[in-house]
């Protein structure tokens, strides 16, 4: 008992047992499943029943599935477009934001955060009902002022994309813009002033000093809507009022994974489509890194 | 005129397009709210006829979706308070677990800290939604379907607040520690109670992040919950739509309400908001 008591309170120890919760937590909750997602992609599985080894068949079927391309194509579509819409646009707005001329930063700050507290089921039944099929719906009657529409947004392609990604802008780029915001904090004001007194224009130090120095920023914000645009889905599922859009206009990589593990109980084959959403993700973003030179800068520091 | 007055009406016409061009962002951004707003006094028939609106028609406006949400036959309120006991348990055990965890990484120097420390790097770097399905069936194959155990353990060693915490504990001065030490406290009794209190700035951050993301999440708690008594609020306003009709009246005015705490939080606290939010970014 007093030899327990040592072991715990020696400080020698102390540090393994503050980390024990989150090494449990961590093989358990995250690096079991993660290994168990590799050997279920080889199986035939269903909850509850056993599995059945199938060698590489569920990939060669995945390679074959039209629906699957669908869902990708939807995904990096949105994830790209996200990217375009979501980084220069929140990076210019913080630019102007925190000019020394804008009057009322603090308040416009808070307010475009304030989007972002919604949850995806209201902030998605909301624009559900605003780009609605009818022709009084917010957008219907918007568009009819310049002798456009009505349009069905939400069973056809284009137009839905369009609603997915208002909705993503309209939640995240008040939260992007707050990221800038931190980002630009951080710049030295020196570079600034010595800039003025040589006569750059607003223009050339925006592309001389803001874009390099708030580089880590953009990488962070970067990094983080890579993951998020490519493993969307609840926003889809609540724009469509469910996982079967009208010809899977509105289907993701993880809503397919949904659809084949949860609704279709085929554990193996969405597995398999989780592990090339790991593939793809993990690729696309440590190319992102290693262009941005984000390891370079790690390891000569 | 000088050139001097002449600098500064320049300006002036500067801040004046500045403040335009954000007000007009503010009201896009607002829009929606507004809509919800007024939605929520207009009965459901309204919605499904003309879809949100912002046309503004005192005849067909009243309280009466307010009089059915506080008296109407409906399970509202069992989500509302489910989702509050979620968030406050969950809350309170990640932040726990996750200072007493990141304490670890932050006071010691140990062997095995850099490959561990890597370990809480993976767990953000890998997308959650890659874990739904072997999670799943973990969850299934341990039998803890349907509680709320399923939907608290796994998170409870939270890898993005244990970073936070981390990164805010390494500023901390190591005098404190050794001034407990030369006490005689022990090394929990250390960080309980001298670290604790000086963490507090960081736990409000830290809580307000976490509870925001616990009141609102949905995809997990939808696929582990099937008993309609547990449902949190997300999940409760999910199923008043279905595919064979919508029940607007309490989808609007319920909407309306699960906005409110955290709306209100969000006022009185907005500095943790936007701290632990950016606190990632600016320094990955």
């Amino acid at each position: 008992m007093i030899k327990l008591k040592r072991f715990l309170h020696s400080q020698k120890y102390a540090p393994y047992i503050f980390i024990l919760p989150f090494v449990i937590i961590f093989i358990i909750f995250w690096l079991f499943p993660l290994l168990n997602s590799f050997r279920m992609s080889f199986q035939d599985q269903m909850l509850g029943q056993e599995p059945i080894w199938i060698g590489f068949d569920n990939y060669k079927k995945l390679m074959n599935d039209t629906v699957f391309v669908k869902a990708v194509t939807n995904s990096v579509i949105y994830m790209a477009a996200t990217l375009l819409l979501l980084i220069p646009f929140p990076m210019l707005f913080a630019v102007l934001l925190d000019s020394k001329y804008m009057k009322l930063r603090e308040f416009f700050k808070s307010s475009f955060f304030v989007p972002a507290l919604t949850s995806v089921v209201v902030a998605g039944t909301i624009f559900r009902l605003m780009f609605g099929e009818m022709e009084g719906s917010l957008m219907n009657t918007f568009l009819a002022n310049f002798n456009l529409g009505p349009f069905k947004y939400l069973k056809d392609q284009t137009l839905s994309r369009i609603a997915l990604l208002a909705l993503a802008c309209w939640r995240w780029t008040g939260v992007n813009m707050l990221y800038f915001l931190a980002g630009l904090n951080a710049i030295d004001k020196e570079y600034y002033e010595a800039a003025a007194i040589d006569g750059a224009t607003a223009f050339q130090r925006f592309k001389n000093i803001t874009v390099p120095l708030i580089k880590p920023t953009t990488v962070y914000v970067l990094t983080i809507s890579i993951y998020a645009g490519l493993a969307m889905f609840t926003e889809s599922l609540m724009l469509f009022n469910g996982n079967n859009s009208p010809k899977n206009i509105g289907l993701t990589i993880v809503g397919y994974l949904y659809r084949q593990g949860i609704e279709k109980n085929r554990l193996g084959y969405a597995a398999t489509v989780g592990i090339f959403l790991l593939i793809v993700a993990m690729t696309i973003n440590l190319t992102q890194l290693k262009l941005t030179g984000t390891f370079k800068k790690e390891g000569s520091k | 005129m000088s050139k001097l007055s002449e600098k500064k009406t320049k300006e002036k016409g500067f801040s004046l397009l500045l403040i335009l061009f954000f007000t007009v962002l503010f009201i896009i951004i607002m829009l929606p709210f507004y809509a919800i707003t007024l939605a929520s006094f207009k009965p459901g028939e309204d919605l499904i006829r003309y879809g949100l609106n912002l046309r503004f028609d005192l005849s067909i406006m009243s309280f009466d979706n307010f009089v059915f949400l506080f008296t109407g036959d409906h399970s509202y309120f069992t989500w509302f308070k489910n989702s509050m006991f979620l968030t406050i348990v969950q809350v309170a055990l990640t932040l726990f677990v996750s200072a007493f965890v990141a304490y670890g990484f932050a006071a010691y120097e140990f062997k095995g800290k850099t490959p561990l420390f890597i370990c809480v790097l993976l767990i953000m770097m890998v997308p959650f939604e890659i874990l739904l399905l072997p999670l799943y069936k973990l969850i299934f194959d341990l039998k803890l379907m349907n509680t709320y155990t399923a939907i608290v353990l796994p998170g409870i060693a939270n890898a993005g607040t244990i970073f936070f915490f981390r990164q805010y504990l390494r500023g901390i001065p190591k005098a404190i520690i050794d001034s407990g030490r030369v006490d005689g406290a022990t090394e929990y009794g250390i960080f309980f109670r001298l670290i604790v209190p000086v963490m507090k700035p960081s736990f409000a951050a830290m809580a307000i992040l976490n509870g925001m993301n616990s009141w609102n999440n949905l995809l997990w708690p939808f696929m582990v919950l099937g008993d309609g008594k547990k449902f949190t609020l997300p999940i409760g306003l999910k199923t008043l739509l279905t595919p064979y009709g919508n029940n607007y009246d309490l989808l609007i005015v319920g909407s309306f309400f699960a906005i409110l705490p955290i709306f209100l939080l969000f006022l009185a606290f907005q500095k943790y908001f936007i701290g632990g939010l950016t606190a990632g970014a600016v320094k990955g």
